[in-house]
C-alpha cells in the first residue's frame, strides 16, 4: 500500500517539478513587468545545450548545469538591454518582439547546429520501494523545484532587493519616485527569469534529446501554469502547479500522456472561465 | 450597401483607389493567359494564405484580439476537409467537405471563444490560450501515427500527415491549375469586399469601439462579448477556409502546418503589413508570401529566420506596420504636393481679388 502511495507521490512530483521549473522564470518576468517572454523556451534550450556542451568537454554535470543557468541569465540581461527594455509600456509588442526573437534563435540553431546533438544520458541510480523501481534523478529534479521556490521566497521576501522588487511590481512609477532604480530592477529580474529558464533546460538536458525546437516542449506547460497562476509567483505559480500536476497525474495514469496534456488544457480553459485573474487573485483576496 | 465600401474604417477611398483596384484585378485575371501553368499553380498556392491573414487582421487590427492560434483553426479545417473528403467520397462532395470543414472550424472557434471571451480574457492571455490550444493540437496530431487513429477510412498518420483526399472537384472536373487560380481570385475579392463592408457597417463600428475601450462600448449599451465572439468566429472561419483550401490544393496536410513556426506566420504577415487596415494586410501579406515562396526554394530555415527578423524589426521600427506606414507616407506626400500646387493658385486668386478692390 505504501508503495502505491509513494508511486502516486512520485508521479505527482515528476509533473510538479516540470511545471515549476519551466514556469518559474516566466512567472517572475510576467509578475514584474507584465511581459510574457515568448523566447522563454529558447532560454531553456540554451541552458540544455550549454550543459551538454560542457559535459562533453569534461566538466562535471552539476557544475555544468550551474554554468548553463548563469549563461542563460547573462544572455537574458543582454536581450533585456537590447530589445525588451523598449517595450515595457507596450506589453503586446514585447510579446511579438520576443516571439520574433524565438523564431530567429530556433531556426538559426537548426541551420548552424543541425537537428540533433548527442545527449549525455540520465545520471544512473534508482531505488526500489515494494515492487516498483524509481529513478533517483527524478527526485533530484523535484528537490530542485522545491529549492527554486524556497530560493525565490528568500530573494523576494527576505532581501532588500526583494522589497524593492515587490514595490516595483506593485507600482513602478511610485517606486521610482521613491528612489528605486526600477530600470536596474527590471534588468536583474529579467536576468533571474532567464537564468531559471536556463536552469530548467540544464536540469532536463540529461533526460531528453536535444533539438533546437525543444523549447516548444516546455512552453505550453509554462504558459498555462503562469496563466492560471496569475501575476504572483509564490502565491500563484506554485498552487497552479500543484493543481495542474494533480489533474495531469490522474489523467496520465489512467489515459496516457496525450490525454493528460489535452485534459490539462481543458482544465485551464475552464479555470479561466471561472477565475479570469488567475488563482493568485483569489488567494490574495482570501489572505486579506 | 455600396456606401459601406468606402467607410471610415478602411483606408483607400475614391476614384484613384478603385481604379488601382480594378487595374490590379484585371492584371490578376489575365495573368494565366501568358504565364506558365506551373507558375499559375504556385501562385494559387500562396494565395491560399491570404484568407488567414485577412481574418487575423479583422480580429487583431479591428477587434484588438491578438490570436496566436490561427493555425489551430487552419489545422481543424485542413484535417476536417481531409477526413470529410475521404469519408464522403470524392467528386462534388468535396465542395460540401470544404464548406463543412470551415463550419467545423467556426464551431470550434465559437466554443473556445465563448470560454475565453465570457471568461474575460484579453490582451496577452488571449494570445497565450490560443497558442496553447494550437500547440496541443499539433502535439496530439503528431502522435496519431498508429493504425488505431483513423476516422472511417481516413488515417491521420502522425507526423507524416494525412493524404489521399480528392482535390476540389465539380462533377468530373478537377479544380486545378488556372481553374483553382480563378477560384482563389474570386474568393479573395469576395472576402475582401465583404470584410470591408463588415468593418464599415455599424457592427464594424462597435467592433472598433470595443478595441478602443471595451468599458465605454459596454456603457453605450452594446453587449461587447457578442461582438467579440462574432469577430473571433469570422476570423477563425477564414483561417479555416485557408486550411481547407490548403489540404485540397496539395492533397495532404501534416501537423507541422499547425505548430509553432507555422503559427508565427500569420502574425508576421499582418504585423508587417499594418494590422489596422484590410487593404494594407492584403497587399503586405501578398508581398511577404511571394518573397517567402522565393526564399523557401533555397532554405526553409533561412526563410523563417528572416520572418523572425521582420517581426522584430516591425515592432521595433514601425509598430503600425511597414506597408501601412509607407502607404501613409505616400498619401501624405501626395496631398501635400496637391496642396502646394493649389496654394499658389489660391494666392493668385487672392491677389486678383485685392487688385480689383
Amino acid at each position: 500500500m505504501s508503495a502505491e502511495l509513494f508511486s502516486l507521490f512520485y508521479q505527482f512530483a515528476d509533473v510538479f517539478a516540470f511545471l515549476i521549473l519551466s514556469a518559474a522564470g516566466l512567472a517572475i518576468v510576467f509578475g514584474m513587468m507584465g511581459v510574457i517572454n515568448m523566447a522563454h523556451g529558447e532560454f531553456i534550450m540554451c541552458g540544455a545545450y550549454v550543459t551538454v556542451g560542457l559535459v562533453n568537454l569534461g566538466v562535471p554535470l552539476p557544475i555544468a548545469q550551474i554554468l548553463a543557468a548563469l549563461t542563460a541569465g547573462i544572455i537574458g540581461m543582454i536581450v533585456e538591454y537590447l530589445v525588451v527594455r523598449r517595450f515595457y509600456k507596450r506589453p503586446l509588442d514585447s510579446l511579438l518582439a520576443t516571439w520574433g526573437l524565438s523564431l530567429i534563435v530556433t531556426q538559426s540553431m537548426l541551420l548552424i547546429v543541425g537537428s540533433a546533438v548527442r545527449g549525455i544520458g540520465t545520471p544512473e541510480g534508482s531505488f526500489a520501494i515494494g515492487g516498483y523501481t524509481f529513478s533517483t534523478y527524478r527526485l533530484v529534479l523535484f528537490g530542485c523545484a522545491v529549492a527554486v521556490l524556497a530560493g525565490l521566497y528568500i530573494i523576494f521576501m527576505k532581501t532588500r532587493f526583494g522589497v524593492i522588487a515587490r514595490a516595483t511590481m506593485q507600482n513602478a512609477a511610485m517606486a521610482k519616485a521613491l528612489g528605486a532604480r526600477t530600470g536596474r530592477i527590471y534588468s536583474i529580474s529579467f536576468g533571474i527569469g532567464t537564468a531559471l529558464a536556463g536552469l530548467c533546460g540544464a536540469l532536463y538536458a540529461p533526460t531528453m534529446t536535444l533539438i533546437p525546437t525543444m523549447g516548444a516542449t516546455f512552453v505550453v506547460e509554462s504558459f498555462v501554469t503562469v496563466v492560471i497562476g496569475g501575476a504572483n509567483v509564490l502565491l500563484g505559480t506554485a498552487p497552479a502547479a500543484v493543481f495542474l500536476a494533480m489533474i495531469r497525474m490522474a489523467l496520465n495514469a489512467s489515459y496516457g500522456q496525450i490525454i493528460g496534456q489535452i485534459g490539462m488544457l481543458f482544465a485551464v480553459i475552464l479555470i479561466i472561465r471561472v477565475l479570469p485573474e488567475g488563482l493568485s487573485s483569489v488567494l490574495v483576496r482570501r489572505g486579506r | 450597401m455600396l456606401k459601406l465600401l468606402d467607410g471610415p474604417q478602411t483606408l483607400g477611398r475614391g476614384k484613384i483607389f478603385w481604379s488601382c483596384f480594378v487595374a490590379v484585378l484585371a492584371g490578376a485575371l489575365i495573368y494565366p493567359l501568358f504565364a506558365d501553368s506551373y507558375d499559375v499553380g504556385n501562385f494559387a498556392y500562396f494565395l491560399i494564405w491570404i484568407f488567414m491573414a485577412l481574418g487575423l487582421c479583422l480580429m487583431w487590427g479591428y477587434g484588438g484580439m491578438l490570436s496566436f492560434g490561427q493555425t489551430f483553426f487552419f489545422g481543424i479545417a485542413g484535417y476536417g476537409y481531409g477526413v470529410l473528403a475521404i469519408n464522403m467520397g470524392g467528386g462534388t462532395a468535396t465542395i460540401a467537405a470544404l464548406v463543412l470543414s470551415v463550419v467545423i472550424a467556426m464551431m470550434a472557434a465559437g466554443v473556445l471563444g465563448y470560454f475565453m471571451i465570457w471568461g474575460g480574457i484579453s490582451g496577452i492571455f488571449f494570445g497565450i490560450v490560443t497558442l496553447s490550444a494550437t500547440l496541443v493540437l499539433a502535439f496530439f496530431l503528431g502522435q496519431t501515427a498508429g493504425p488505431e487513429w483513423h476516422i472511417g477510412p481516413a488515417r491521420l498518420n502522425g507526423f507524416n500527415g494525412m493524404k489521399g483526399m480528392d482535390p476540389l472537384t465539380v462533377g468530373s472536373f478537377d479544380i486545378e491549375g488556372s481553374a483553382l487560380y480563378y477560384l482563389m481570385i474570386a474568393l479573395i475579392v469576395i472576402v475582401y469586399v465583404a470584410l470591408r463592408m463588415l468593418v464599415n457597417s455599424s457592427v464594424g463600428n462597435v467592433i472598433v469601439a470595443t478595441r478602443e475601450n471595451p468599458q465605454r462600448a459596454e456603457m453605450l449599451g452594446y453587449d461587447v462579448r457578442k461582438y467579440q465572439l462574432l469577430t473571433f468566429v469570422i476570423g477563425s472561419g477564414l483561417a479555416g477556409l485557408s486550411g481547407a483550401l490548403y489540404t485540397s490544393w496539395g492533397q495532404f496536410i501534416t501537423p507541422s502546418s499547425i505548430g509553432l513556426p507555422a503559427a508565427a506566420m500569420p502574425i508576421v504577415w499582418v504585423a508587417f503589413s499594418g494590422r489596422n487596415d484590410l487593404t494594407a494586410t492584403l497587399v503586405g501579406s501578398f508581398l511577404l508570401l511571394f518573397g517567402f515562396q522565393t526564399i523557401t526554394v533555397y532554405s526553409q530555415q533561412a526563410a523563417l529566420v528572416l520572418m523572425g527578423v521582420l517581426l522584430l524589426a516591425t515592432v521595433m521600427l514601425a509598430p503600425q506596420g511597414f506597408v501601412l506606414g509607407i502607404g501613409k507616407l505616400v498619401v501624405d506626400w501626395w496631398t501635400r504636393r496637391r496642396r502646394r500646387d493649389e496654394a499658389p493658385a489660391l494666392a493668385d486668386a487672392g491677389r486678383l481679388q485685392s487688385d480689383e478692390t
